[in-house]
């Protein structure tokens, strides 16, 4: 078999795991558009500060614990013990639940009925405040997050793939365990949407909110409940790239790689997110691959958005979006 | 009653005793934003061995130092604002710590006569100041490094790397593409091929570039990131089992950030760098005593000792310096800006020098003059020990290839000259 198209399938394969992350990011704009119509420019950024709360809570360290020494004059950073992966995850998620009763509560719930881009600047604001919030808590120094996940080549597909190739693929162990878990969430989250109680209110809001509030939805708990879960999924992806590069305010430019994959796969659709992501992986990785060194290299940010601009001329709403028709 | 107010407060002014002071020293730093990681430790110690200065000699030459700090994001538009807010406050020199800014800032501050000082960063051909007045960038530049990763390889291989490939894996912006010029003169000096692997900004997914040094094997990858690139490449390696110790990074790329989240496998990862490791050194006791332990750190203290604190306090140090040289020179211990710019110009560094300052052999001698802005290049490798938790240096300080460098120094900076009508002077 010719060496290239060996390399191009491990490209090909490392592009659909790259996928799989981009989509992990993607999936939390798409929860909130979903159910409110707001492009949460915000979402990058509670990834960050989703991971760098788990960060503090399993080191026990102090939040705020600059702004307490300066005002009492104290020196105290930690509380001096560690907190099991497992229960500082569940910390986190009751931190992410209370952010978005507080996001709603204090911002969203007075710009109910507002025009779309009120409610997207009012997300600038909130990413901007998020931010600046975070670093406050929890400072800005590079935490290492380690939470048991597996990382570096998987020696089975390397060997294996000798075997028949000549050529060990590299897989990397971390991107196999974030696709089992993103498989798992979109599971999840598609049994939710179609089969709970609360999935179909949240699919009724998502249609009409006249409608689902004269049937007795409370919107309230409905964009709560919407918040939560894209914060629980910011955990997730914050969880994942923290564990590749350490949990620094970098992580809230991850936001970024989910773009392309929104305009691909439809800001609505919960599996056009992973497709949508997997199709941006694989074909950016591919591109760089076939023309990176003739083109000069570093190829993948831009060609991800040209990809996503040739979906989007011949499909405006994304490969799943849903079809707007306005009867005048 | 109000009257005492009036006179407490009045005396707790006059109290604060730098804010009247006469030497203004403007740190640019950026505590916040993507870059902060690295831009605290810098900023600490860039202030601290100022506030020693102040807390333990009462200033330089009986004159109070004045630290004015403002906040750059390591954002071009903030940094030019900085400067441009604080100039009037006969600010001596500027440390942009940010090639961008730097290369804003050379027009501007060339004409208002208000000295810079770009450490290890800038503009590379700055280091020839018959073009460049107002801007200095000893120890050590840009070029320099890239010279010094290929002497390092070239000896480890015994003088011959005619059959080695080299891999830079750089960060796709000017800055990254500095050392390019520098190592393809180096290349066909010593017959080495060489790999060019852009990231692009920030640099968080480098999935393509470690696969295609994974099918390539280049003998040696040499990087040259920032922020979060550095610790996903060296992530990246370790994920791929490139051997560490042929995994060589520029002076940016070489702090406990980068190399801490990849664990023990980073272990033997080298970096470059143009002063010493480590906090063992007597001016380190004074700082813990004088700054610290009397509440005036910059930071919270947790930072003495890195890297980057080292060169903070390294800059400040040679700040320092060249005030008292431009002191000595202009016989006046309140020197303004052009004054410094002079102390800047016959600052000499000596081993006498630093040892009599608490730091022995902290970095390399050098000379700077009229003609050469840059010092004579010379810088080391050190080496990440896990097990430790510190880099080590592995070498003595050794010059770069002037042979190599001197002429790209010259060829560049008279293309800045004629394009910019600049006289040469020095004649």
């Amino acid at each position: 078999m010719p060496e290239q198209f060996v390399w191009g399938m491990e490209v090909f394969l490392n592009g659909l795991m790259a996928g799989v992350l981009y989509a992990l990011v993607a999936l939390g704009f798409v929860l909130i558009y979903k159910a409110s119509g707001i492009f949460n420019y915000a979402q990058g950024v509670m990834a960050l500060f989703a991971a760098l709360t788990l960060v503090g809570i399993m080191e026990g360290q102090v939040p705020f614990s600059h702004l307490i020494n300066a005002v009492l004059g104290t020196e105290i950073h930690h509380f001096g013990w560690h907190v099991p992966a497992v229960l500082a995850i569940l910390f986190t998620m009751a931190v992410m639940v209370l952010l978005a009763w507080a996001v709603n509560q204090f911002v969203f719930r007075h710009l109910v009925n507002q025009e779309p881009i009120i409610l997207f600047m009012a997300t600038i604001g909130l990413a901007y405040f998020l931010e600046g919030f975070g670093d406050m808590m929890w400072g800005s120094d590079i935490k290492n997050l380690d939470v048991g996940l597996p990382q570096g080549i998987n020696t089975s597909i390397d060997e294996f793939t000798y075997q028949i190739f000549d050529y060990g693929f590299f897989i990397d162990n971390l991107d196999l365990f974030a696709t089992a878990i993103a498989a798992a969430l979109v599971f999840s989250l598609v049994v939710f949407a179609q089969y709970s109680k609360q999935g179909r209110a949240m699919r009724a809001v998502a249609d009409d909110h006249q409608a689902a509030l004269s049937v007795g939805i409370s919107l309230n708990f409905i964009w709560v409940m919407v918040w939560s879960l894209a914060g629980f999924v910011a955990l997730v992806a914050g969880i994942m790239w923290g564990t590749k590069s350490g949990v620094q305010f970098s992580l809230s430019l991850i936001a970024l790689k989910a773009l392309p994959v929104l305009m691909l796969g439809g800001f609505t659709s919960i599996p056009g997110a992973i497709v949508g992501g997997l199709i941006i992986g694989v074909g950016e990785k591919l591109f760089e691959f076939s023309f990176g060194q003739m083109l000069g290299g570093a190829t993948e940010n831009w060609f991800a958005y040209v990809l996503a601009l040739i979906f989007l001329v011949f499909r405006p709403q994304g490969l799943f979006g849903e079809k707007i028709i306005e009867r005048v | 009653m109000k009257k005492t107010i009036f006179g407490t407060a009045v005396a707790a002014v006059m109290a604060a005793a730098p804010a009247l002071a006469d030497l203004t020293i403007v740190d640019t730093s950026y505590r916040t934003g993507p870059y902060a990681a690295n831009g605290i430790p810098f900023s600490d110690g860039y202030q601290d061995y100022f506030t020693l200065l102040n807390q333990r000699d009462g200033g330089i030459g009986g004159e109070m130092i004045n630290l004015v700090e403002c906040e750059t994001g390591y954002n071009t538009e903030k940094g030019v604002e900085c400067y441009e807010s604080t100039k009037g406050e006969d600010a001596l020199v500027y440390q942009p710590l940010s090639t961008g800014i730097t290369y804003q800032l050379i027009p501007k501050a060339t004409a208002d006569g208000i000295p810079l000082h770009t450490m290890g960063y800038g503009r590379t051909s700055a280091k020839n100041g018959k073009v460049f007045e107002w801007v200095f960038n000893y120890p050590a530049n840009y070029w320099d490094g890239a010279s010094h990763a290929v002497t390092h390889i070239v000896e480890e291989n015994d003088g011959d790397i005619s059959d080695k490939t080299i891999a830079l894996v750089y960060h796709n912006s000017a800055y990254g593409k500095e050392p390019i010029r520098t190592l393809e003169g180096l290349s066909e000096k010593h017959g080495f091929d060489l790999t060019l692997l852009p990231v692009d900004h920030p640099g968080q997914e480098q999935k393509s570039q470690w696969l295609q040094i994974r099918r390539e094997k280049p003998d040696y990858v040499i990087m040259w990131g920032w922020g979060v690139m550095n610790q996903v490449a060296i992530q990246e390696a370790v994920n791929i089992r490139y051997p560490m110790e042929n995994f060589i990074g520029v002076w940016w790329s070489g702090s406990e950030n980068d190399v801490k989240p990849a664990g023990e496998r980073a272990d033997g990862y080298k970096a470059l760098t143009f002063h010493n490791i480590g906090s063992d050194y007597p001016v380190y006791d004074d700082i813990q005593k004088h700054v610290v332990e009397t509440g005036n750190a910059a930071g919270a203290g947790d930072q003495i000792g890195s890297v980057l604190y080292n060169r903070g306090m390294y800059a400040a140090m040679l700040a320092a310096e060249a005030i008292k040289t431009a002191q000595e020179m202009h016989g006046t211990s309140a020197i303004n800006a052009a004054q410094m710019r002079d102390g800047m110009e016959n600052l000499e560094m000596t081993e006498e020098k630093m040892a009599a300052l608490g730091l022995p052999n902290f970095g390399p001698e050098f000379k700077v003059s009229c003609e050469n802005h840059g010092g004579n290049g010379f810088g080391a490798v050190s080496q990440w020990n896990a097990e430790a938790g510190e880099f080590e240096l592995i070498t003595e300080y050794f010059q770069s290839d002037q042979d190599v460098l001197a002429p790209l120094v010259e060829e560049d900076s008279k293309a800045f000259a004629e394009e910019n009508g600049i006289e040469m002077r020095c004649n």
